[in-house]
């Protein structure tokens, strides 16, 4: 027999979860008109570049070229939208008790491993029954930290002079622009991982992040 | 309700939920398709016409309230740090050349200051009477790259303060109220020129330099005289200062006109 079950995700979770998607959205795209105009990141193993980031044909293909300005203007609008969201969401998840489920417990760091081959199907047992596995908990509070690194290091890339201290404290204004970056690649790989894992989870749980409810099946 | 009854349930009650399932999910997904037009509409009202100087005018207002804030922050304590003067670069970058490109006789180059009801004109030797300030720090381009680079010259602030400039008075100032709000700068020809809010030109960092890494400024990097303002991104360190002029109103800005903020305060 199939059952409602009411509040899996709360409304302003749920909010504040999708509201966050069009802002970062943005973000990244107005970030990378930025990034544009000096882009001298690379990744290299032993002294041989491996990838430069960005080739032409990225900048190209996204008409990224030659739109600092305009990028600079979203990017110091939406910034608010962004910290506002944030500190909604953290604040929400304090006040409801919510960040039971969210933060790692002390053997999630022990047992995330076991989630990883277990999601890679090599580990056959069934996970611990809980609202988070471990590598959720794990990626879901990290995510946060990435949240409030990506504000700091932006803080400190932004008013360098009146901010000095942050800057300083981050390992200065070339340091904190790269860390600035490093965290958006971070979101990207993120947001890989995590459409794979919804796509895996299937409908229900989709679903229960737009609905807010979730349908167990009894008879199973 | 037995078990019996409740491990084989009816088909009617069955029906009730997913019906219920499906009412609510369509309900919930319409919800979700109408709240996604609000970041649509945020879209259009962000980029709507007219534009202001380049800047959609939402946006513009959004980079001039920016401001406001950045304004209530900032600091003359608030220094950039500075460097040791074997860390500045040999090879300092030159970005652009605007209103460098007329010939200057640097010899013959005055500097005129202009506010009403008072004008000035002054000569190099007049700069180097005060006192001169070697500043190392971190030069920040407005593109995103930065180099620790080596100036000298003397203060704004001081040279405002042995004229009496920069007040509506035309007299020592009583308060910062005193002042003109911008201060703004352009080179000979006219071609460049920047705007500057009377806080950014009294920091104490903020230079008329003529020295670069002990000796007198080449022409690339703005000779005979250049604004140095580390409070500020790259554009607004104007070379080859031609006149600077005092007012309430914004002075233009070349690069403000072009779609970039007008403070970029850092």
């Amino acid at each position: 027999m199939k059952r409602i079950v009411e509040n899996t995700h709360p409304l302003a979770i749920r909010w504040f979860h999708w509201a966050n998607f069009p802002i970062l959205t943005l973000m990244i795209w107005s970030g990378l008109l930025i990034y544009w105009a000096y882009h001298p990141y690379k990744i290299q193993v032993v002294g041989v570049p491996l990838i430069t980031l960005f080739p032409e044909w990225f900048f190209n293909g996204l008409h990224l070229k030659r739109r600092l300005a305009e990028g600079m203007s979203w990017h110091f609008a939406l910034m608010w939208l962004f910290t506002l969201n944030g500190i909604a969401y953290v604040t929400y998840t304090f006040v409801s008790g919510e960040w039971r489920y969210l933060l790692p417990k002390r053997n999630s760091f022990a047992e995330a491993w076991q989630v990883v081959l277990h999601d890679l199907g090599i580990r056959k047992a069934p996970l611990p029954a809980d609202k988070y596995n471990a590598a959720q908990r794990i990626a879901y509070s990290s995510i946060i930290l990435m949240g409030i690194g990506s504000l700091l290091t932006g803080l400190a890339i932004y008013k360098p002079i009146q901010l000095a201290w942050l800057t300083t404290l981050l390992g200065g204004y070339a340091m904190a622009r790269l860390l600035h970056f490093a965290l958006t690649i971070g979101y990207v790989l993120f947001f890989m991982v995590h459409l794979a894992q919804v796509a895996r989870a299937g409908w229900n749980n989709f679903r229960s992040m737009i609905t807010g409810f979730s349908v167990v099946d009894e008879n199973v | 309700m037995t078990n019996e009854q409740l491990s084989q349930p009816s088909e009617r009650e069955t029906l009730t939920t997913d019906q219920q399932i499906r009412r609510r999910t369509l309900k919930a997904f319409a919800l979700f398709g109408l709240a996604s037009l609000a970041p649509v509409g945020l879209w259009k009202a962000l980029t709507a016409k007219p534009l202001d100087q380049g800047v959609p005018t939402a946006l513009r207002a959004i980079l001039n309230a920016n401001e406001q804030v950045a304004k209530a922050y900032f600091s003359n304590q608030h220094l950039a740090p500075t460097y040791a003067v074997s860390e500045a670069a040999k090879q300092v970058r030159t970005n652009g050349s605007v209103g460098l490109r007329s010939s200057l006789d640097t010899e013959a180059w005055q500097l005129t200051i202009n506010q009403p009801g008072k004008s000035l004109t002054l000569d190099l030797d007049a700069i180097k009477a005060l006192p001169k300030h070697d500043l190392v720090f971190d030069f920040k381009c407005v593109e995103g790259w930065s180099q620790v680079q080596h100036w000298a010259g003397a203060r704004l602030a001081d040279l405002i303060d042995m004229h009496n400039l920069g007040t509506r008075t035309g007299k020592r100032p009583t308060g910062e109220g005193d002042y003109f709000k911008h201060v703004g700068m352009e080179t000979p020809d006219k071609a460049y020129y920047v705007g500057l809010d009377i806080a950014s030109a009294l920091h104490p960092q903020t230079l008329l330099a003529y020295e670069m890494n002990g000796e007198p400024i080449t022409a690339p990097h703005g000779a005979p005289l250049r604004l140095i303002i580390p409070v500020k991104y790259g554009v607004k360190n104007l070379k080859r200062i031609g006149t600077i002029t005092f007012a309430d109103e914004r002075p233009r800005d070349y690069w403000a006109e072009r779609g970039y903020d007008y403070y970029v305060g850092l």
